[in-house]
């Protein structure tokens, strides 16, 4: 019977009556955004940063990444060795490396699979372009990006592991 | 508005390019004003936010940059339309809106024509509609066209009886269909010997008033009766095809019937310009009846938008269910209920 409804009705309509009023007397749970800004939550997903020195172009980020967006090119060159008489060692130099944030799906996934910690989340995001291929990152501009990647938040009590330290 | 011009002595054109512009004024500014208030407004306060804020204070000349986006958008007409009907379907629309707004009185002499069967003439054009959107569905050549203008038909034909049906007990009970007539029942009436605030129908009739907002809710398809527009499955129903100016004419017409209506039940329910305390024949009323009316007009449209910003969309079989089997033996009760006791009493 629909009269049975009316009391989830009238329920429905209070809802929608008390969000009302609260926005009006506290305020909405929006801001308006270009005037006002959000602070991004801690461990946000805005964009990648890259932290060059640690980057021995091992391409497991590119290799990992599902939408392939991840573009590295690199030389090997020798460097002189450690000890004198020794010989001279093989390093790998980064040539480019690039992410196409159109393509990018913000997975995160070349970050967890950095084994030299040269890849960093931050919470920045605006940077969005009027041309596609601008979206384009390449490595001096997602450097620029170390500047904005926040500590790491504190690992809960009791925790062995380590608690890793952004490079600056 | 028809003594008063009789009385000024004018032309004959003169008079109708006066009703004309006072026509299109009292159709487009209390459409206007509920867009801005309940549509970006309130909807937004209900879900936290803010709505428009950029376009004027308070974004209150978003209206204008909205209506500036409409016209300035490409007018497509689908290859294998009729082109002729989809042109004329919009303005079918319009017309039954814009003849709705001739019976509704504003003051003891504010009115457009008046006509003995004022009510029933309202309920009368506001059917024409259906024909708009049943052209508007046919002439897209397109599916999601068809269904959603067949589905509307079917709501709104269902929707009409309730909607006449709860009006018939204010008219047995004011004992007249002229809408002047049913003002002055109400403000002269008494209840229990007490006429301090006359008697708005909205008492005595509330079950026909509840009828008839949520058979107007119906009328208008707009949320919960949205289904001939049910955008999941049937992308805008009988309006997927328009853009621009002539979608524009179907959004108007829209929020002007829902001004319209409101204006309706404010008169029928809620004793149209009169205020209590004043002689309903005093002149004074031609001057603050207008007001009068829009104050009531905005109020019953609260509920009206209320109820549209709060519930899901029904199912079709839940929508014709609540039409058939609820809301028509409810108003036959109620008809058979006002009889009686306008008999006993």
């Amino acid at each position: 019977m629909p009269a049975l409804k009316l009391p989830g009705l009238i329920k429905g309509l209070g809802v929608t009556m008390r969000t009302m009023v609260r926005t009006l007397t506290k305020g909405s749970h929006t801001v308006q955004y270009p005037k006002v800004k959000e602070t991004p939550t801690t461990r946000a997903r805005g964009v990648i940063a890259l932290h060059e020195e640690n980057c021995t172009s091992c391409m497991l980020c590119a290799r990992e990444c599902p939408d392939w967006c991840i573009y590295i090119e690199g030389h090997k060159y020798l460097a002189p060795p450690r000890r004198p008489g020794g010989k001279p060692r093989k390093k790998n130099a980064l040539d480019r490396f690039d992410i196409d944030y159109a393509l990018c799906m913000y997975c995160g996934i070349c970050v967890d699979v950095c084994p030299f910690e040269a890849l960093f989340w931050t919470p920045e995001f605006e940077y969005s372009e009027p041309k596609i291929a601008d979206l384009l990152h390449d490595k001096t501009l997602l450097g620029q990006w170390m500047e904005t990647v926040p500590d790491f938040t504190d690992y809960e009590a009791g925790s062995e592991a380590k608690k890793p330290e952004v490079p600056r | 508005m028809n003594t008063l011009i009789l009385a000024a002595e004018l032309a004959y054109w003169q008079q109708t390019s006066i009703r004309a512009v006072v026509g299109l004024a009292a159709v487009l500014l209390p459409a206007g004003t509920l867009v801005y208030l309940f549509l970006f407004k309130m909807m937004s306060f209900m879900q936290s936010r803010l709505g428009p804020m950029e376009a004027g204070p308070y974004g209150s000349m978003q209206l204008l940059a909205e209506v500036g986006k409409f016209l300035q958008k490409e007018d497509i007409i689908p290859a294998k339309a009729d082109r002729v009907v989809f042109k004329a379907a919009p303005y079918v629309v319009l017309v039954s809106t814009f003849l709705l707004v001739l019976v509704i009185p504003g003051g003891p002499d504010l009115m457009f024509i008046d006509v003995d069967t004022g009510i029933f003439l309202a309920l009368a054009v506001s059917s024409i509609s259906v024909i708009g959107i049943l052209m508007a569905g046919w002439a897209s050549a397109s599916k999601y066209s068809l269904l959603g203008a067949l589905r509307a038909t079917g709501q709104l034909i269902a929707y009409e009886l309730p909607l006449v049906l709860a009006v018939m007990g204010v008219v047995i009970q004011a004992g007249t269909l002229n809408m002047q007539g049913i003002v002055m029942a109400q403000a002269q009436g008494e209840i229990f010997g007490f006429g301090g605030i006359g008697s708005p129908f909205i008492i005595t009739q509330f079950l026909g008033f509840a009828i008839f907002l949520v058979a107007v809710q119906a009328e208008l398809i707009q949320p919960p009766f949205d289904m001939p527009v049910a955008e999941s499955e049937l992308v805008t129903g009988y309006l997927t095809e328009y853009s621009g100016m002539r979608f524009l004419m179907f959004f108007i017409g829209e929020f002007a019937t829902a001004g319209i209506f409101s204006a309706l039940a404010a008169t029928l329910f809620l004793g149209g310009w009169y205020v209590p305390g004043l002689d309903p024949t005093d002149t004074l009323f031609n001057v603050i009846g207008p007001m009068v009316l829009m104050g009531k007009v905005i109020l019953v449209a609260f509920l009206i938008f209320w109820f549209r910003f709060t519930f899901p969309r029904f199912r079709e079989d839940q929508l014709q269910t609540l039409a058939w089997k609820v809301l028509i033996p409810l108003s036959l009760i109620n008809i058979v209920a006002t009889g009686v006791l306008k008999v006993v009493f």
